[in-house]
């Protein structure tokens, strides 16, 4: 072949390759559009009242409230863990010692769990385990040893903990060494240059992690099918034991459950629209964050 | 490094009030050891989700009723179930006569994560390549976050929209005989795992140095040429990586094939028939599943297979990359 018509083909190839990328962002855009374009049918009303007769009937006030619940359950219970885990990874561990090497490689294992496993693994820890003990010791006949809100908020802090990690180990290590050196120097301790110094340099970074974790979270059905969520229930929890109602759930009940698939679309574009909210919007926010993060971190 | 900055430091004397200093030396330990509890938290709850999976599972192998009705045999080898028919592989746990074979959902699982590889890998691996190497960087950084926000989307949302849509779509454009199969569900599952591959790809290839690609052009190559014959293969390992967490990704995701593959526990190998796979069952089943029977120990084991299948993929990909990775860093560039 000529130059020039390598040059050619070449030319044509970077614009197929172009095609590729325009064809994901036309699928997400298609994706989007088809799963919420009936919600404009829908009243406030819908997303502030409790859920009628059937799964097409009423709103999801209870599903909103069980999410949020959940979610930020969680995120009390993954954010002090996986913070430190990661405090404990990059500040101090001997970076190739064995004790760091083999926390690193369990919580890449830990991010590769199938969602479902990890929901296997809160019906036989928490609820079967810890779960029955926890009655045993309190006399209760059976109140934790049943699936419940405060099981499924800490699979899902299990299931977020890689992510937390992963996510605030990078800011830590986008906070200069200068700055350690500065405290340490002025006479402060480890601990101290860590909560006055280390943490508050990293705290946007460490919000980010929070906020992938949420969006993360809220939005993974299969863990809290068999750890605690009611497909029906319109009274809002009233306990950490309660079962309680999800916007995801909902989402797969309606698309799945409902006698008349056309009466519920309104329904489940309103559900998956409140759904994306928490998980959708707050991931763009988490990648804004970032972003902004990452162009602060190269110009120091 | 921390570590090795702060000895030197901490350990010249300050002067301030005894007591005050003592305090926050007690401090420091306290915060030492918290923090150094919290970083073994990954692997303690690594080693539980094993041992508490696995625990559930056991009575398949250790009650005799158990042990009867889902035997070895019973779980992989074809068996007479029915009277009068040929022996086959056939999963209906809750049937008269309990049918137990792990098969057709091992089939199912497989034939799923093979449409989504097929289409995820190619579009994944291209995209990449575009904006690695021919994008400008302030459209880069734009098409690079509207990948990444497809991760964003919940799979129950792609699941709704494979049953709602893509199913009537595919089955129009195809002629196919039922709405829910494995190629929904696979093409479905593609857009949960492109993301994943894109990224990761993209990562492998910015880590190409430059001198690569300039030696390249430098010789007359042109751009096309030089990203697919010198940026791609030293990128390899990399996107074998990729596409390794794309099928641990594929294979134990769960909702998009529980919407999407119209859930029949068929062993047959046929793209257009619906399926079902090990996730999906799981999912499926539980609820109906009582607590400590024979069914409950079946979908914990499957839920043991799905765990130790991602945890030997992502050991031996991890080996062979790294093995692969420090070749490279050897063999003079």
């Amino acid at each position: 072949m000529s130059g020039v018509t390598r040059q050619r083909v070449g030319r044509v190839f970077e614009a197929l390759s172009g095609a590729a990328v325009a064809l994901l962002l036309l699928a997400l855009l298609a994706v989007l559009v088809d799963v919420l374009r009936d919600a404009t049918a829908l009243s406030w009303r819908f997303f502030l009242s409790a859920p009628g007769g059937s799964p097409a009937e009423g709103g999801i006030f209870p599903a909103i409230v069980g999410t949020a619940v959940l979610t930020l359950l969680m995120t009390v219970l993954v954010m002090p863990l996986g913070v430190a885990a990661a405090v404990y990874l990059q500040e101090y561990a001997p970076p190739r010692a064995l004790p760091a090497r083999l926390a690193r490689a369990a919580v890449h294992h830990l991010a590769g769990v199938p969602s479902i496993v990890y929901g296997l693994f809160g019906l036989g820890f928490f609820v079967h385990a810890v779960g029955r003990a926890l009655d045993g010791a309190t006399g209760h006949q059976l109140k934790w040893g049943q699936p419940g809100l405060l099981w499924a908020a800490a699979t899902l802090a299990v299931l977020t903990l890689p992510t937390v990690i992963v996510a605030t180990e990078e800011a830590l290590r986008s906070v200069p060494q200068e700055l350690r050196a500065a405290s340490l120097a002025l006479g402060a301790t480890r601990a101290q240059t860590l909560a006055r110094v280390v943490l508050p340099a990293a705290g946007p970074g460490i919000l980010t992690a929070a906020v992938l974790a949420v969006s993360r979270g809220a939005g993974e059905v299969a863990p809290v099918l068999l750890t605690g969520v009611a497909s029906w229930l319109p009274d809002l929890p009233d306990s950490l034991s309660s079962q309680f109602m999800h916007l995801g759930f909902h989402a797969y009940v309606l698309a799945t459950q409902s006698p008349d698939v056309d009466a519920s679309r309104a329904a489940l574009s309103g559900t998956v629209a409140a759904l994306l909210v928490v998980t959708f919007l707050l991931n763009l926010l988490a990648i804004v964050l970032r972003g902004r993060l990452r162009r602060t971190a190269e110009g120091l | 490094m921390p570590g090795a900055l702060h000895p030197a430091v901490v350990s010249r004397p300050t002067p301030p009030v005894e007591g005050a200093r003592r305090r926050s030396a007690h401090w420091d330990k306290v915060v030492e050891g918290l923090v150094t509890v919290a970083g073994g938290a990954g692997l303690v709850l690594l080693v539980l989700m094993m041992i508490f999976v696995v625990r559930e599972a056991l009575p398949l192998f250790l009650d005799p009723t158990q042990r009867e009705h889902a035997s070895l045999a019973k779980l992989l080898l074809p068996q007479p179930w029915r009277v009068g028919h040929p022996e086959a592989l056939l999963w209906n746990p809750t049937s008269q006569v309990p049918k137990v074979s792990l098969w057709p959902l091992a089939v199912g699982t497989l034939k799923v994560t093979f449409v989504a590889l097929v289409v995820a890998a190619p579009l994944g691996i291209v995209a990449a390549l575009f904006t690695s190497e021919f994008a400008a960087p302030r459209l880069r950084v734009w098409l690079k976050s509207g990948v990444e926000l497809l991760a964003g989307i919940p799979s129950v949302v792609l699941g709704a929209f494979a049953l709602m849509t893509l199913a009537t779509v595919l089955q129009t454009a195809f002629g196919l005989d039922f709405r829910l199969n494995a190629l929904v569900a696979g093409v479905a599952m593609s857009l949960a795992i492109v993301p994943v591959i894109y990224t990761l790809t993209d990562d492998a290839l910015r880590a190409v140095p430059p001198t690569y690609r300039e030696a390249s052009l430098a010789l007359g190559a042109t751009r096309w040429e030089t990203a697919v014959r010198v940026v791609l293969p030293a990128a390899s390992p990399g996107v074998l990586g990729a596409l390794v967490l794309g099928v641990g990704r594929a294979v134990g995701e769960t909702m998009i094939v529980l919407m999407a593959s119209g859930n029949a526990a068929v062993g047959s190998v046929n793209l257009a028939e619906p399926t079902r796979t090990l996730s999906a069952t799981i999912a499926a089943e539980m609820g109906e599943a009582v607590s400590g029977s024979m069914h409950a120990s079946l979908l914990f084991l499957l839920g043991a297979l799905l765990f130790g299948f991602n945890l030997l993929l992502n050991l031996t990909a991890g080996a062979w990359v790294r093995a692969r990775l420090h070749r490279r860093e050897r063999e003079p560039a």
